[in-house]
């Protein structure tokens, strides 16, 4: 059904874009011929092209057809009169291939009846093209399939529009809009706490002054104790506290509500409770005084019940702001979007929403402009400042092949590149997502909160009770004002808040903190294990080393010169495939040299190879291919010695049959490697080198950056089993390597750290992801996670110590010997104080800053 | 003692009595999420000063759609955390926000708020 749906449309789309002409009989676009660009995906091989071409060929209409392998697109020029969008499109699906139509969802105002459904579809489909189109009436919601060559999300969401109903803008997820959303919605809490302060506050001053007339000159004249004026006002004052309980303190009694209906209880039972009970006693002691023996019991504590709920509803209003600004980091990333992109399409330049770049697409970029997705450089260089993804500082060069990142700043060159990853699946999103998640997360010690958690409430409530039971049956006269207090003040000064926010508001800040410096740390898990590591494992190739091999000495003896060495040498290995090759000939080129291509080129295997190079007989190899040559080496032997020693791989080259000199390549190291490790050991961590390599090469680079511990000549299978030996010591050990390769021995790990390339963010085995591939990020991200679990544990502490000491207090323990008695005002600044100050503290942490240790 | 002391104090061990019997011993009966032709186990819960039904028990091996509305402002249920399945949720007010997870063996696992403050039960059985 779908498919003839297509080919009506098809036909209406062909037919409206080129009406023949009256006179000629033929459209007057382009002599009848149009031009399209269809994005096709599961094109693998250069077979598959042929087939696609063929079968677009062989469509009536088609007048050509050409496809790019590396774009996934055809390029097919057509008679609109005889082929159709959908018609190409379908010959493409018979063919075994997919066109890769974007697909995109948007909300629809204003859909009341069944009927609106067709008419939108219908409004869709006839936009030339839309390849489908499906409308939802209870989600209110179009789902729309389109050829992103021929119409485009504006004239989707035109279409639409001139049916007569309005596009619902649907945020992304994750996207900026969304973000902006929860901002809003805080604000709009906030400013609703703040009216509901103001409120409390009014009435808290009237009944403080009233409560206590006796205090104030004039008033002591005018409102005596026991007068009925002041009972008077009293009964006012009764209404308005009432007032404010239901209007400033209405969360704590719902919420009490709520929880009491869940069988749990929170901070909304005991406020609730305490404040409530302070009103039912004022209000009976002013309506049935003749109850209680003495009027000394009948003053009213209408003040406490006003000027508690007001202040914590204003402890509420702080700790919102407060806990807005922990998530900094998520609308810092999330700001980063870029959110336009200007996209080749049929040949020039569009400049079109982000959201709206397909994987393949050439996206342009010119100097100053931000990166808007993440791609590979096809045409142009420049350098790219991508300190807001990886935290590296200085701009990295890029030439054509490299990878980039979206989001990040294009500084010099204009460049063009292929879109890779896009939406949600860039490494932004990825990241964004990441931090996310991994703030989300628990850290282990909040177990132990967990549990107490669980008890706390009810406990206070116990607390709460076992109080006035011991002030009514022991304490002073008056006993029942006495044991009201405590028994109020109990209620408001325990703050299960405190201890609750504890742990997740540093554990939001510090994953926040590592993803700003590059940093992506899984969970709470992995950020408390890395701050007690006391074994770091580091994998040498592309980890402590770059992981490629470079030219790195090349010794002429004789008389051969050094730059007439290295040209034949590279010209030598120019044909040759091998890794140790491609290091000699851009070590060659990048000193300026001209290659020459080498004649009778052969390849001896394990020893070497051999060619002509400008009429020269050139070999170019080990010692065994020197020795079967007989070529005296003089004491290049021992030079040749000295650099294995230093982890190097030399190489020697003969010209005509005499010696020439060696050329060597090796992995080298990167250039903080040295400065990290140091800076590890100074933090008192052990630092062990892993390596496939030899002991020789091995230890030639652990004396360079000063690791003293080798595992050399380990497989690739035992790292893991290597890693377990060394917990088996009884140490906690951290892995770093790359993601992949290096996955068994990260997985095994205590804390495993994923070395980082570009854009491939979501590395699973992982705990910890360094963007950037330095070691320095190690180094940071164990700072960070024991600033971050000093925070915790401090934040902990203090939760613990306030209710511990704030508790034992408000019951009156002091009494007895100082005559102390907290008063329930105090209790509940106290409290709002206490829950305000362990957010303040987690945001505290993000002033932390890299050391340089 | 006089009698309104030995009352208080009855009263007082009462309530004590009634508060541990309320909050710590009854246990409440749970729910049995249904199935869905999709496959999925489905469950929707209410989080309005706690989590209803706060004891979901679902089958080991079948995934599991939780799906949370919020209705309630207060920012401690903003977020659902999952910890045992690495799942976590922001809850925009009054949003249907759907978490999913295969629970893989037999057993009993939390689901809370950040704070710990609103908790749940999931029953794998």
């Amino acid at each position: 059904m779908i498919s003839k749906a297509l080919e009506t449309v098809g036909r209406k789309v062909g037919g409206a874009r080129s009406a023949p002409s009256a006179t000629t009989g033929v459209s007057s676009e382009a002599k009848g011929s149009r031009r399209i660009e269809l994005p096709v995906s599961g094109l693998t091989c250069a077979r598959c092209v042929q087939a696609v071409e063929q079968t677009l060929r062989a469509v009536p209409g088609v007048r050509g057809a050409t496809v790019n392998l590396a774009g996934g697109r055809a390029f097919v020029e057509y008679d609109p009169e005889q082929a159709t969008i959908a018609g190409l499109h379908e010959a493409i699906k018979a063919a075994g291939y997919r066109v890769g139509a974007a697909k995109i969802r948007f909300g629809i105002r204003g859909i009341t009846c069944a009927s609106c459904v067709t008419k939108i579809e219908n409004a869709l489909l006839v936009t030339p093209g839309v390849l489908k189109a499906s409308v939802n009436v209870g989600t209110e919601e179009a789902e729309v399939e389109y050829l992103p060559g021929a119409a485009d999300l504006s004239s989707v969401k035109a279409a639409v529009g001139a049916a007569g109903y309005e596009v619902a803008e649907a945020p992304p997820p994750g996207g900026p809009e969304e973000v902006d959303k929860e901002a809003q919605a805080r604000d709009r809490e906030y400013r609703d706490l703040m009216h509901k302060w103001w409120f409390g506050a009014a009435v808290g001053i009237f009944t403080m002054i009233f409560s206590y007339p006796w205090l104030f000159p004039l008033l002591r004249d005018w409102f005596p104790r026991g007068s009925p004026q002041l009972r008077y006002i009293w009964v006012g004052m009764g209404v308005a506290s009432l007032a404010v309980l239901l209007y400033s303190g209405n969360q704590f009694f719902t919420g009490a509500w709520q929880a009491f209906r869940h069988r749990s209880a929170n901070m909304h039972t005991l406020i609730a409770m305490g404040t409530g009970i302070a009103w039912i006693y004022s209000t009976i002691a002013l309506l049935f005084p003749q109850i209680f023996p003495a009027s000394e019991f009948t003053e009213v504590y209408y003040d406490v019940t006003v000027v508690v709920t007001a202040l914590v509803v204003l402890g509420l209003a702080m700790e919102l702001k407060a806990k807005g600004r922990t998530s900094d980091a998520i609308k810092k990333l999330v700001g980063l979007q870029a959110r336009r992109a200007r996209v080749i399409r049929d040949g020039s330049e569009v400049d079109i929403p982000v959201e709206e770049v397909l994987v393949g697409d050439v996206v342009v970029v010119r100097p100053g402009e931000k990166i808007p997705v993440d791609g590979e450089v096809i045409e142009g260089a420049s350098a790219v400042d991508e300190s807001m993804v990886t935290g590296e500082s200085l701009p990295v060069e890029k030439q054509v092949g490299d990878e980039v990142i979206g989001a990040t700043i294009n500084r010099t060159g204009a460049f063009r590149f292929r879109a890779t990853k896009v939406g949600k699946d860039t490494a932004l999103a990825n990241i964004v997502r990441m931090v996310k998640d991994a703030q989300g997360s628990k850290v282990p010690v909040q177990r132990i909160v967990d549990v107490v958690s669980g008890y706390f409430t009810p406990s206070v409530a116990i607390l709460a009770i076992l109080g006035f039971m011991i002030w009514y049956t022991f304490g002073p006269e008056p006993r029942v004002v006495y044991a009201l207090i405590v028994a109020v003040t109990t209620l408001i000064i325990a703050c299960p808040c405190a201890l609750g926010m504890a742990t997740p508001m540093s554990l939001t800040t510090g994953v926040g903190l590592g993803a700003l410096n590059g940093i992506l740390i899984r969970g709470g898990e992995a950020l408390q294990t890395a701050q007690k590591l006391q074994t770091i494992i580091l994998d040498k190739t592309g980890t402590i080393t770059y992981g490629k091999p470079v030219l790195t000495d090349a010794v002429a003896v004789g008389r051969f010169r050094e730059e007439e060495l290295l040209r034949l040498a590279g010209s030598v290995e120019k044909s040759s495939e091998h890794p140790l090759a491609s290091a000699i000939v851009e070590g060659a080129t990048s000193r300026g040299l001209t290659l020459l291509d080498p004649q009778a080129f052969r390849a001896i295997p394990g020893h070497g190879i051999e060619a002509m190079v400008e009429g020269r007989e050139l070999l170019l190899g080990n010692l065994k291919l020197m020795r079967d040559r007989k070529i005296s080496l003089d004491s290049l032997e021992a030079r040749s010695v000295q650099l294995a020693d230093e982890g190097k791989t030399p190489m020697y080259v003969a010209v005509d049959g005499e010696i020439a000199g060696i050329v060597a390549v090796a992995d080298t190291v990167k250039e903080d490697s040295k400065s990290a490790i140091q800076a590890l050991k100074t933090m008192g961590l052990e630092v062990v080198m892993i390596t496939g390599d030899n002991e020789r090469t091995a230890g030639a680079i652990a004396r360079q950056v000063g690791i003293e511990r080798v595992l050399a000549e380990v497989l690739p299978q035992d790292k893991a089993f290597n890693v377990q030996k060394l917990q088996l010591e009884g140490k906690q050990v951290a892995m770093v390597g790359d993601g992949i390769n290096d996955a068994p021995a990260l997985a095994q790990a205590d804390v495993g750290f994923a070395i980082g390339t570009g854009t491939d963010v979501a590395i699973a085995a992982s705990d910890i992801t360094l963007i950037k591939g330095s070691l320095r990020g190690v180094v940071t991200a164990i700072q960070i996670s024991r600033a971050t679990m000093r925070n915790v544990y401090q934040n902990l502490f203090g939760a613990f110590i306030y209710n511990a000491l704030g508790l034992p207090i408000a019951l009156g323990v002091l009494y007895p010997f100082f005559s102390i008695l907290l008063s329930p005002l105090l209790a509940a600044i106290a409290m709002s104080f206490s829950s305000v100050t362990v957010i303040t503290n987690a945001n505290r942490l993000k002033r932390w800053r890299p050391r340089a240790a | 003692m006089a009698w309104d002391k030995i009352l208080v104090d009855l009263i007082g061990l009462g309530l004590i009595g009634f508060i541990v019997w309320f909050f710590w011993l009854v246990k409440t009966a749970g729910v049995r999420a249904g199935l869905t032709s999709s496959g999925y186990q489905e469950q929707m819960v209410l989080v309005k000063g706690g989590y209803t039904p706060d004891l979901i028990v679902v089958e080991a091996g079948k995934p599991v759609r939780l799906n949370f509305v919020r209705q309630e402002s207060a920012s401690c249920s903003e977020m659902v955390l999952l910890p045992a399945f690495n799942k976590s949720a922001a809850l925009p007010e009054g949003e249907t926000v759907a978490v999913e997870f295969l629970p893989k063996e037999a057993g009993e696992y939390e689901f809370a708020c950040q704070m710990g403050m609103f908790r749940g039960k999931i029953i794998v059985e």
